[in-house]
């Protein structure tokens, strides 16, 4: 008990020391200079116009479609209408949480609340479950394709379905270094797989070697950050992403980016990021990435932060930035995403769709002079 | 003539074959009309006369040579396309079953199914210049019209593979149906439409539902998927060309009927559908049958280049028909409501039925449509039908396979074999005992065995022997497998004892047959079972039935694709081998003798050869015993159980195994559950 007391007054003074630069909240006046970041024009999609259902889980480009994971079914936009994929499609389940597109043969593969759908020519061609398949778990959180594999993050471990073989392999606490099970995320490529194992932390498979490692908060705490940019800033991962040799992390207490050698972690109190809470990440290239939290959507550039949201206050549209300095100013809009609590994101050539809690956005980018 | 190829078998054959080329060359060369010249030869000693089988046929772009894919002799033999006189034959993989020339001519690409592997034949030197990997059971190719990516169908993975067209590198596979197929490449080149021989899952007691995959071959992509409702089996596709419609030959079953019913087609339909802008891009399926006469099995599917007839051969029933394609046209477009239950439909577009050789397949239309050639696959013919008349002008025969004898055909087990002379008297009650007993005893020769083998293949493809020609073995047992439904024979009453196909390879020695262990035997399941519950027409003549039932017992089991090719495990299979083999489960207990999975599924074939309840009894069954199945390519063979309940080999144990009767499974954990499947998959 007396440690436990030592360790969150350690932390109150650490948190105190390492305040002020940068807010949480967004700044009350402009500070010049700003950084030059990208500007949208926000439209959005909800029930009212098409949409299956406005808890929008999950959101994928495919070329120029867009699919939709929603509470209530996949939508897919195309050729400005909406149509929706139900149950009676062959949906595993109405609430689709996680999707992912093979790039090399179109498909899309749609992870909900009761399984695993692929999606092909138009149509839901495979359903995999608990039940009549090698799927762990029906609760599939992130799906990721690579190659001939498709690596599955489930509530009950992770797994990867060979697609030439149709062969299931499950990874869990008995044959991994996670202490947990529940796979929240995953993002495959070639070298290497990461899952975000919410409660153990970030699970890596080098692909080469075939042999798994596990990289966790070195100081396992819940409430305070010890070793700042000496690990992983927490182990509630919920999302990674992985891109150029770069794996960039979201859990429930900040974000981190490891290149392979250094770390780098973000909070609010020393980054532009709108909450530590975040749900999804999902980056650009090792040095840039987007970040969807409770508070508004982020972007970060490797230096300068831009954070979209209606206010959280009136809802009104708004857009802040803020630089390497922590300097912040606001910047005029009027149009801001769907919803404050953000769930997804991906990209469609420099435009942005995002999924919210209260719609799907499509960010048309707006080039400034 | 020379043999060439990987694995040549011999400078011995290399002569020997020479010599019967020449042979064939003055022999089978025919310029006698509407007649067939068999080659005169005889095997020479420690060799017999294997069968070519052909199964596909090609004109080279400028008309001057017909190439010939061999199934059984796994050779493709090159003809001259005017005389048929032999040129060469190019010795291949195993098994081929489809083949594509490249629209220059110089590259024939060649998909053999059972070495899961193309081989590319440089058609100038008639070599084959490479053999590169494909994917599980490659069944046809095409390569598009860019040149750059060769597609190839893959009967067991389910797919189609995208192979670099230069270096045989995979790219990537698209999913297809169950049984992917046949493919065909619209002669505009912006498409491939792809086939498959087994409906693709359903849920239990739906109708079978297949599909056309359609790839787009700018993007290497499948772009849609064309449903073709209530079919289970689909085969050739011919477009027209200028590439608006397209027309499907396949089966349609009609499954969870009682066999007793045979108002609008019996058991099975055998179907066209048309798809394509040519009937709004929807899809029209339209009957092949008469109202007392079928076109069982259309497999092949030909198009006039003036897009004025289409033709389909039927394997079941040894005819061509000859279809007026504006006439269908005109006939599905005044048409409103479903076409295919009206048998007299035909009599709006069919020309003629023109019979051929036994098991047409493949077809060929000549560059000016006035001649259309058939691959007779079952008699080692080609049938040459004159177009304009519809009637057959010539046959070529195809010289026979020579075989050494050392090599192995699988025909050891002729040697204790019996047969039946033919003409001997029946037994009015149709006891095979009675057969046996009636039967002379003769030991056969190799080549006499190889004959026998050859006419229980015709047996079993053919359909003369059911009610009104309907259906023959081969309409269930697709290729010698299964068809991946359900069927109710409603011995036991309508609706009652609904079981699933098996596949038939590899089931010599897993007595007794049905799932209820009624026949003791071979000749009892497939002489008066079939006769009574499936046939309901003529009875086979004693030799047949020997013939036949010899010809099931030699059929072996195709590679296994889950092994590792050393032969050993994988870790997960090993895992897996030791569930399978374990006598304590998870929690220490000693699990009992008979619910452990190596007493029931013993032996090489996973059989005891016993009835067993595993507590899968039905509703509608009569009994909870069944017969323990083999196991024997069990990947292959979904739906499981004795009535398909079981969608996939998870179920049998996640779903219907709620009290541990089909073995002590319910301590697995998920990941044991996936290591158990995938060592039963290397069964």
């Amino acid at each position: 008990m007396g440690g436990m007391l030592n360790k969150l007054c350690l932390g109150m003074v650490l948190a105190a020391i390492a305040a002020p630069a940068f807010a949480a909240a967004p700044p009350s006046a402009p500070l010049p200079p700003s950084p030059r970041m990208p500007h949208y024009r926000f439209v959005n999609y909800t029930t009212a116009n098409g949409l299956p259902n406005n808890h929008v889980y999950s959101v994928l480009v495919d070329g120029s479609r867009i699919w939709a994971g929603t509470d209530d079914g996949l939508g897919l936009y195309e050729n400005a209408r909406w149509r929706t994929f139900t149950t009676r499609d062959g949906l595993a389940q109405q609430a689709v949480l996680s999707l992912a597109l093979d790039k090399r043969t179109g498909d899309v593969w749609a992870g909900t609340m009761g399984g695993l759908n692929r999606i092909s020519g138009g149509r839901i061609i495979a359903t995999y479950n608990q039940l009549n398949s090698g799927l762990s778990n029906d609760i599939v959180y992130g799906v990721s394709v690579e190659g001939k594999n498709v690596w599955v993050a489930t509530a009950a471990g992770a797994c990867r379905l060979n697609l030439d073989t149709n062969q299931w392999s499950i990874y869990t606490d008995t044959n991994t270094p996670m202490k947990e099970i529940w796979a929240y995320g995953v993002s495959a490529a070639p070298d290497k797989v990461y899952f975000a194992i919410w409660g153990s932390g970030l699970l890596e498979y080098n692909q080469q070697t075939r042999l798994w490692d596990i990289y966790e908060d070195p100081d396992h705490q819940t409430d305070i950050v010890l070793f700042k940019d000496q690990g992983l800033i927490h182990d509630i991962v919920s999302s990674v992403s992985y891109v150029e040799k770069t794996v960039w992390v979201a859990t429930y207490f900040g974000a981190s980016r490891y290149d392979g050698r250094y770390w780098h972690n973000f909070l609010t109190k020393d980054s532009g990021l709108p909450s530590n809470f975040i749900n999804y990440v999902k980056a650009v290239d090792a040095n840039h990435a987007w970040f969807c939290t409770d508070k508004g959507l982020a972007y970060y550039d490797g230096a300068n932060w831009a954070v979209y949201t209606p206010s959280l206050t009136n809802g009104k549209p708004e857009m802040w930035v803020s630089n390497a300095q922590g300097h912040a100013a606001h910047i005029p809009v009027t149009t801001a995403p769907a919803n404050n609590y953000m769930l997804g994101i991906d990209f469609q050539g420099r435009d942005i769709w995002i999924a919210t809690a209260g719609g799907l956005s499509h960010g048309i980018f707006e080039p400034q002079p | 003539m020379n043999r060439i190829g990987p694995g040549g078998r011999g400078t011995s054959s290399h002569r020997i074959a020479t010599l019967a080329a020449l042979i064939a060359a003055l022999l089978i060369v025919a310029p006698w009309r509407g007649q067939t010249v068999h080659a005169a030869t005889a095997p020479q000693t420690g060799e017999v006369l294997g069968y070519a089988s052909p199964v596909e046929l090609l004109f080279s772009p400028d008309g001057t040579r017909l190439y010939v894919l061999c199934q059984d002799s796994g050779e493709v033999r090159v003809l001259n396309a005017t005389t048929y006189a032999p040129i060469q034959t190019i010795v291949v993989g195993h098994v081929p079953r489809g083949f594509f020339l490249t629209p220059d001519g110089n590259r024939l690409f060649v998909a053999n199914s059972w070495d899961d592997t193309i081989s590319v034949i440089d058609t100038r030197a008639l070599k084959v210049a490479a053999t590169w990997h494909a994917g599980m059971e490659p069944s046809s190719v095409v390569e598009d019209s860019a040149g750059k990516y060769l597609y190839v169908a893959n009967r067991i993975s389910n797919d189609v593979a995208v192979l670099d067209a230069h270096t045989g590198s995979e790219v990537k596979r698209l999913a297809a149906g169950r049984g992917t197929s046949y493919m065909t490449l619209s002669p505009d080149g912006q498409r491939i439409y792809v086939t498959h021989v087994y409906p693709n899952p359903a849920p239990l007691g739906s109708q079978p539902e297949s599909e056309i995959t359609v790839i787009d071959t700018a993007s290497a992509e499948v772009i849609n998927r064309i449903p073709l409702p209530s079919i289970a089996g689909a085969f050739h596709i011919a477009v027209t060309s200028n590439s608006r419609l397209g027309v499907v030959a396949e089966l349609h079953p009609k499954n969870l009927l009682p066999m007793t019913q045979v108002e609008q087609g019996w058991a099975f339909e055998d179907t066209l559908t048309l798809f394509g802008s040519g009937v709004q891009n929807k899809t029209v399926e339209v009957p092949l049958d008469d109202l007392d006469s079928y076109a069982v099995r259309p497999f092949g599917v030909a198009i006039t280049p003036d897009g004025s007839h289409l033709y389909v051969s039927s394997g079941g029933s040894d005819i061509v028909t000859a279809i007026n394609l504006p006439h269908l046209q005109r006939y599905v477009h005044t048409q409103h409501g479903p076409i295919v239950y009206n048998l007299a439909a035909g009599a709006h577009y069919v020309v003629a039925r023109i019979p051929v050789g036994k098991d047409p397949r493949g077809m060929a239309v000549s560059a000016d449509g006035r001649r259309l050639l058939v691959a007779n696959r079952l008699d080692d013919t080609i049938s040459v039908i004159d177009t304009p008349t519809s009637k057959v002008v010539t046959t070529i025969a195809l010289a026979p396979s020579r075989r050494l004898w050392t090599e192995n055909f699988g025909l050891q087990m002729f040697s204790e074999m019996t047969i039946a002379t033919p003409g001997q008297r029946r037994c009015p009650a149709c006891h095979i005992d009675e057969r046996h007993r009636n039967a002379k005893r003769m030991k056969l020769t190799p080549q006499q065995q190889v004959e026998a083998l050859r006419r229980g293949q015709q047996a079993f493809y053919t359909a003369s022997y059911s009610f009104h020609g309907g259906m023959g073995c081969t309409n269930c047992h697709i290729d010698t497998t299964m068809d991946g439904m359900r069927w109710n024979f409603e011995p036991a009453g309508l609706g009652r004892n609904i079981v699933e196909n098996m596949l038939l390879e590899d089931i010599r020695n897993t007595t007794p047959y049905d799932w209820s262990g009624i026949n003791p035997n071979l000749p009892t399941q497939g002489g008066p079972r079939t006769e009574q519950f499936i046939w309901r027409s003529q009875n086979f003549d004693v030799r047949t039935l020997a013939d036949l039932s010899a010809y099931i017992n030699s059929l072996p089991a195709r590679p296994n694709r889950w092994r590792l090719p050393n032969g050993e495990l994988t870790p997960s299979q090993q895992r897996g081998k030791q569930i399978f083999d374990r006598t304590v489960d998870d929690f220490g207990k000693p699990i009992p003798l008979a619910n452990r999975c190596n007493f029931c599924h013993s032996g090489p074939l996973g059989t005891d050869h016993r009835k067993v309840d595993v507590g899968t009894r039905g509703p509608n069954d009569d009994s909870g015993l069944f017969v323990t199945a083999q196991l024997t390519n069990i990947a292959l063979t979904a739906p499981y159980l004795h009535d398909g309940s079981a969608a996939t080999l998870e179920e049998i144990w996640t779903i219907y195994n709620p009290h541990d009767q089909h073995g002590r499974t319910n301590d697995l954990t998920k990941d044991q559950l996936n290591d158990l499947i995938n060592y039963l998959r290397t069964r």
